[in-house]
């Protein structure tokens, strides 16, 4: 990092030109054109073939969902619904239903999710990147761990512990059990972030006047901003899902929209109402990374750790 | 305005290393000078700087700004201004944000702020580059911005650490320049150091010479080439090609080449030091004037490097590129006593 400053330093506009783009496209541009003179039915329609493939994988489970929340009637063998019908929306939707509440707590616990681990992500992730810290990489392995353990295993003793704790059956406990697998992602992706901002302009802030941690606020803090928003959607959407730890910690008194999905599919058996839970329980990821898309594209992506 | 700075006894270790980097530095700093600390990479003059700064804490010793210590204070309290080698100037501010950034941060007036930053670009040579940002400037333009940028809180004391070492040779000179320009119009006492024995002699009017953590000479540049106090900091300085064994007494030094007169402090055995560019060749009715044969001529284009024999010593010396000298000429050499030192072998 520090032996890629200078060149920066020293030659900013032509280091500025690729970075928005512009290199990259004239450099790949006959590149491109040479696949298309040997081959050109093969190379046009490979990418837009791909696109669709990978759409529909990602898309496909969800068009179903999309349906049954309209109908009234769909039996097996049919490949259509015999009856549209908003009855199901009625009954997710209406007075008896506990949907809104389960938005409201969901929205809670991920935005307090969300906020906490993208600061502690924040905190971590710079003393990861900046300091040489003794057992490093070990450090990395523990904060992968929540990839790595089956989360049953944690879930279950995550339990006993809070039990003991007097925090079971609280949204207190339901944000302190999601915290750290939240927290461990975000100072993954905060750590790379930190990687590309250079430790010497804080300590030159410091010179200027500023305390350590005004020196944070105005020069490393608006650099970090892009990988806050995306450390702190990624710590909101694993709370978003989260079920078995919430279901375990928040033992029924906590009702969030995977809860009350799950009960609904398995208590009810009305499939309409199901589905339109479902799709309720998938608009807030699909908003998120649409809004991230566009804070990414507005920013330069390549002062994101994730870009490297 | 401008303030002193004493350097007392300054030693420092890094943790873990068995060698310290400083030992025993002691520097008297005038107020309103500027003082250049001069020594090879890894003689610990960047952790002097530092030091200074408050951006590292020293294992003993003390700094005092204007006579109050400074240690306890952290950096944002000390009224200095730091260059680095790197211009680090804030990404994601402009020219103009970036040079009132000191001032912001002391909570100095809109107006004052304008004004001053205004008149620092100007200084500086970029009026109406306020609204730039760092990635649209040359190199040389970010270190003037972060000269400005250190200088906007009229600072006390200006450190700077190797400033022009990553520009030019050409865009270096020039920011000398500036930078003695500046002084002269800011007056903030300057303390900087570099590798570069013409930047350290260009720029300041005392320099420190630092060998392994260790003041080796603290001198006007003159002094320092003329008058060498050990064979370190003549071999540092490149002035080592003249040294000749014998004896030194009051006045008077005895080797092959006869006794010399010269003013020295240094008693007994001893290696009398001559720089190549103080032998005046011709006989100039003088003390100091010995015979010799030249034995090699080379041209060098700008100047003569010669080589000469003189009762068994070889001498080498420098003149200016149309001598008329050839291998073989019997000469008379004058060596100055000015330019005469003598250093412990």
């Amino acid at each position: 990092m520090t032996e890629a400053r200078p060149a920066t330093g020293s030659r900013p506009v032509q280091e500025a030109g690729p970075a928005q783009g512009a290199g990259p496209v004239q450099g790949a541009q006959p590149v491109k054109e040479a696949g298309r003179s040997r081959r050109p039915l093969g190379a046009a329609l490979a990418r837009p073939a791909v696109l669709i493939l990978t759409g529909l994988w990602v898309a496909g489970p969800l068009l179903p969902l999309a349906v049954q929340a309209f109908t009234d009637q769909w039996f097996y063998p049919d490949l259509w619904p015999a009856r549209w019908s908003l009855a199901g929306w009625e009954q997710a939707l209406g007075p008896q239903s506990r949907l809104a509440e389960a938005v409201a707590t969901s929205v809670g616990i991920g935005a307090t999710v969300a906020a906490l681990g993208a600061a502690l992500g924040a905190a971590a992730g710079r003393a990861l990147a900046w300091h040489r810290l003794p057992g490093r990489r070990l450090i990395e392995l523990v904060l992968l761990a929540p990839v790595l353990v089956p989360p049953f295993a944690v879930a279950m003793g995550a339990q006993i512990v809070y039990l003991r704790a007097g925090l079971a059956d609280s949204l207190t406990g339901v944000v302190l059990a999601q915290l750290p697998a939240a927290t461990a992602y975000a100072t993954l992706l905060m750590s790379g972030v930190w990687a590309g901002v250079d430790p010497a302009l804080e300590r030159q802030a410091r010179t200027l006047g500023a305390g350590a941690w005004r020196a944070f606020r105005e020069v490393s803090l608006p650099q970090l901003r892009g990988g806050l928003v995306v450390a702190a959607m990624f710590a909101f959407l694993i709370s978003w899902s989260d079920y078995l730890l919430t279901l375990l910690i928040g033992g029924g008194v906590v009702t969030t929209v995977p809860l009350l999905l799950f009960a609904t599919a398995a208590g009810s058996g009305n499939q309409a109402a199901t589905a339109a839970i479902a799709l309720v329980a998938v608009a807030p990821p699909l908003l998120l990374t649409a809004l991230a898309a566009r804070q990414l594209a507005g920013r330069d992506t390549a002062l994101l750790g994730v870009g490297r | 305005m401008t303030t002193d700075i004493t350097i007392a006894d300054l030693d420092h270790t890094y943790p873990g290393a068995t060698t310290p980097t400083l030992c025993r530095v002691t520097l008297e700093v005038p107020a309103g000078s500027r003082t250049a600390v001069l020594g090879p990479s890894g003689s610990g003059k960047s952790t002097l700087l530092s030091i200074v700064a408050g951006l590292s804490t020293p294992t003993g010793g003390d700094v005092r700004l204007a006579g109050h210590s400074v240690l306890r204070q952290p950096p944002h309290r000390r009224d200095l201004g730091v260059v680095f080698q790197r211009p680090l100037l804030f990404p994601h501010l402009t020219v103009a944000e970036n040079v009132a950034f000191g001032l912001r941060m002391r909570g100095t007036d809109r107006a004052v702020i304008r004004r001053r930053v205004a008149e620092l670009l100007d200084a500086v040579a970029l009026p109406g580059y306020d609204e730039r940002r760092s990635g649209e400037l040359s190199g040389g333009q970010q270190q003037r911005v972060a000269l400005a940028r250190a200088l906007a809180a009229r600072p006390g004391v200006l450190l700077l650490d190797e400033p022009f070492s990553a520009l030019d040779p050409q865009l270096r000179g020039d920011m000398r320049a500036l930078l003695t320009e500046l002084h002269r119009r800011e007056g903030s006492t300057t303390l900087f150091v570099t590798h570069d024995r013409d930047e350290a002699t260009d720029v300041a009017d005392t320099v420190t010479v630092l060998l392994d953590g260790r003041v080796a000479q603290h001198a006007p540049p003159a002094d320092l080439f003329r008058r060498p106090t050990t064979l370190a900091v003549a071999r540092f300085l490149g002035g080592a090609g003249n040294a000749i064994p014998g004896t030194a007494s009051a006045g008077h030094f005895d080797c092959p080449l006869g006794r010399l007169r010269l003013d020295t402090d240094h008693r007994g055995a001893g290696l009398l030091l001559i720089r190549p560019e103080a032998i005046v060749v011709g006989d100039q009715q003088e003390d100091n004037v010995v015979p010799a044969t030249i034995t090699a001529v080379t041209d060098r284009g700008t100047h003569l490097d010669i080589q000469a024999t003189s009762a068994g010593v070889t001498l080498r010396l420098t003149t200016g590129p149309a001598a008329p000298l050839r291998s073989g000429d019997h000469t008379l050499l004058w060596l100055p006593p000015a330019h005469l030192s003598v250093v412990t072998p």
